[in-house]
């Protein structure tokens, strides 16, 4: 009940900002925030592999990529139709977009779901290195297929695609895979996670089917790399397969390492320092990335184990742990 | 489970890594109940035994079975699983977890809540939580390990990460737990400590135990029977008396090397 009652807090919550940031912000911090929506997500789901796991995936644009051109398709085809006929019964904008834009989401999560299945089935053989190899080799098979697929518009993109991301979808998103997270964190399944990046045969030797654990991590990890695909493309309108390059996956690295392999509040931070960042940067001009690239170089130096480590943020009022205290 | 028999038999199991034979044709039971030790010099083979045991290897030739099921080929989490946990010789506890959360890993199997309970909170898993937690809070009691509850593992003092190892193996609720030199690196205190804790453990858990030590004076004390190995052939198995007057044992292994442990040990 409690539960229920937090989900409709929360949508209410995203509603009402999402009406408020519309009117209030410009366009182009709007967009900033947008774009920091997505990269958390992507980085959150990330961090279920890399950092929960402890398996090394450099392809996650490439989900991502499954996730944007999956939904796309399907809104330029089903999704569009149903818009028109939701908006020709009197519905609302909101919800006649709002409903084929969640459909498409879906729809684009399963399909790098699918993959992450697929993907994962390798990871039971291989780690480290290898594995990274594997999901590079991925994340650019993904890419080169699109490039030359004539019907998702190969190497000159895929345009049109209805407008539909709003901050309500974009927040959704976020709370979504953040709550899921955490709630996967603080619990025996996430335990085992954790167990089997620290360490996988003592895992293994006390029950844990490893196996099992690092594709569900998979699964999870590119359902959402998906789903902030999906908001993207009906961000932007279009998508492009050059989007979905390598430096996009390690870009999404970045920010999981920078926040702390493991740590949840830490990869949401992350993701949104090193997306506001560039832009902060811009009065720089051409020594924009030149300086980004330092303060990467001096963050790591300094905080080797990440902004967080292994720690999540905690309320500062709340109690520390069971047990402190009497 | 088949009454009366043995709760482990090992049959003629042979284990080659490509030309080396690291375990040739070892048989021997283990009776239900028993503390059962497994001895023999550096390299002789009872690690990769307890490899084979627990699954981590497939063995070349031979069966394991465990309670009249076969466990060749079954994978370690399956092994756990059917109720056979063991600790490690060089310790592999999950390093950035809290002591209560690795015991708590090993009682994951024993978990019903699923991944949806997990995700949705639902009173089901909270109970599950609560009781594994109520269950490792007990264990860690047990070893001595209370108080460091909420430490991470890896900022243990050495001779508590080696108790947290037997905590977190018991959290399995195995039958038949094996140990692979628990007491290493320990004081003289501190190991007859363990193996006293660990006799009463037996008793209460009612666990059949699998012992590899290079302690003397801890095997000869408190294991009722001993299999010697060495280069991969088990040379003897018997009593404590047995294996010390065995002269093969003797020429093999113990030699002078024994006396001058009984001597400084006591």
């Amino acid at each position: 009940m409690r539960g229920a009652l937090g989900i409709v807090a929360t949508l209410l919550v995203l509603a009402g900002l999402d009406f408020a940031l519309n009117r209030a912000i410009n366009p182009y911090i709007f967009q900033i925030v947008m774009l920091c929506g997505i990269n958390v997500i992507l980085a959150v789901s990330l961090n279920l592999i890399n950092g929960f796991t402890g398996q090394f995936s450099i392809g996650h644009a490439g989900f991502m990529a499954l996730g944007a051109y999956g939904s796309a398709m399907f809104s330029l085809g089903i999704g569009g139709k149903w818009a028109a006929g939701l908006a020709a019964a009197g519905l609302p904008a909101p919800i006649a977009t709002g409903v084929p834009l969640a459909v498409a989401l879906v729809i684009g999560g399963l399909v790098a779901a699918i993959a992450g299945y697929l993907v994962g089935l390798p990871s039971l053989r291989l780690r480290g290195d290898y594995l990274a190899i594997v999901t590079l080799g991925f994340g650019e098979i993904i890419r080169v297929i699109i490039t030359n697929v004539e019907w998702v518009g190969a190497s000159r993109g895929l345009p049109g695609i209805p407008g539909w991301t709003s901050f309500f979808w974009v927040g959704v998103g976020v709370v979504g895979v953040v709550a899921l997270s955490l709630n996967l964190a603080n619990s025996t399944h996430g335990r085992a996670l954790f167990a089997i990046r620290d360490d996988e045969v003592a895992a293994e030797a006390l029950g844990v089917n490893t196996t099992g654990y690092k594709v569900l991590a998979f699964v999870i990890g590119s359902f959402f790399a998906g789903v902030a695909g999906g908001l993207f493309a009906h961000y932007l309108s279009y998508l492009n397969p050059n989007t979905f390059v390598f430096l996009k996956s390690i870009e999404v690295i970045a920010m999981v390492v920078l926040g702390g392999l493991g740590s949840v509040s830490g990869s949401v931070i992350a993701a949104i320092v090193l997306t506001v960042l560039p832009e902060v940067l811009r009065p720089v001009k051409e020594y924009r990335m030149v300086i980004y690239s330092l303060m990467l170089i001096v963050l790591m130096i300094t905080r080797p184990q990440g902004l967080f480590g292994y720690r999540e943020l905690r309320w500062p009022f709340r109690k520390a742990a069971p047990g402190t205290r009497t | 489970m088949t009454t009366g028999g043995p709760i482990l038999r090992l049959d003629r199991v042979t284990m080659r890594f490509g030309g080396l034979k690291a375990i040739s044709d070892l048989s021997f039971d283990v009776a239900p109940g028993e503390l059962f030790g497994l001895i023999g010099p550096n390299g002789a083979g009872k690690t990769t035994a307890f490899n084979l045991i627990t699954g981590v290897y497939a063995p070349t030739q031979g069966t394991i079975t465990f309670e009249g099921t076969r466990l060749n080929g079954l994978r370690p989490s399956r092994i756990a699983r059917a109720g056979v946990t063991r600790t490690f010789q060089n310790i592999r506890l999950f390093a950035s977890r809290t002591c209560l959360d690795n015991v708590c890993i090993a009682a994951h199997m024993h978990s019903g809540a699923g991944l949806a309970d997990a995700v949705l909170r639902t009173p089901r898993f909270a109970r599950d939580e609560k009781r594994m937690r109520d269950e490792g809070r007990a264990l860690l009691d047990l070893m001595g390990l209370l108080a460091w509850a909420d430490t991470r593992a890896v900022d243990l003092p050495y001779g508590q990460q080696r108790r947290l190892e037997i905590a977190r193996a018991l959290a399995g609720k195995p039958r038949l737990l094996l140990l692979d030199e628990p007491a290493a690196g320990l004081n003289p205190q501190e190991s007859d400590d363990l193996m006293h804790l660990m006799q009463s453990v037996r008793r209460d858990f009612k666990l059949t135990l699998l012992l590899i030590e290079h302690d003397m004076r801890v095997v000869m004390g408190i294991c009722e029977r001993i299999a010697v190995l060495d280069y991969g052939i088990k040379i003897a198995e018997g009593t404590p008396e047995e294996i010390r007057r065995n002269p093969k044992v003797i020429e093999a292994y113990l030699g002078e090397e024994v006396e001058a442990d009984l001597g400084s040990g006591a």
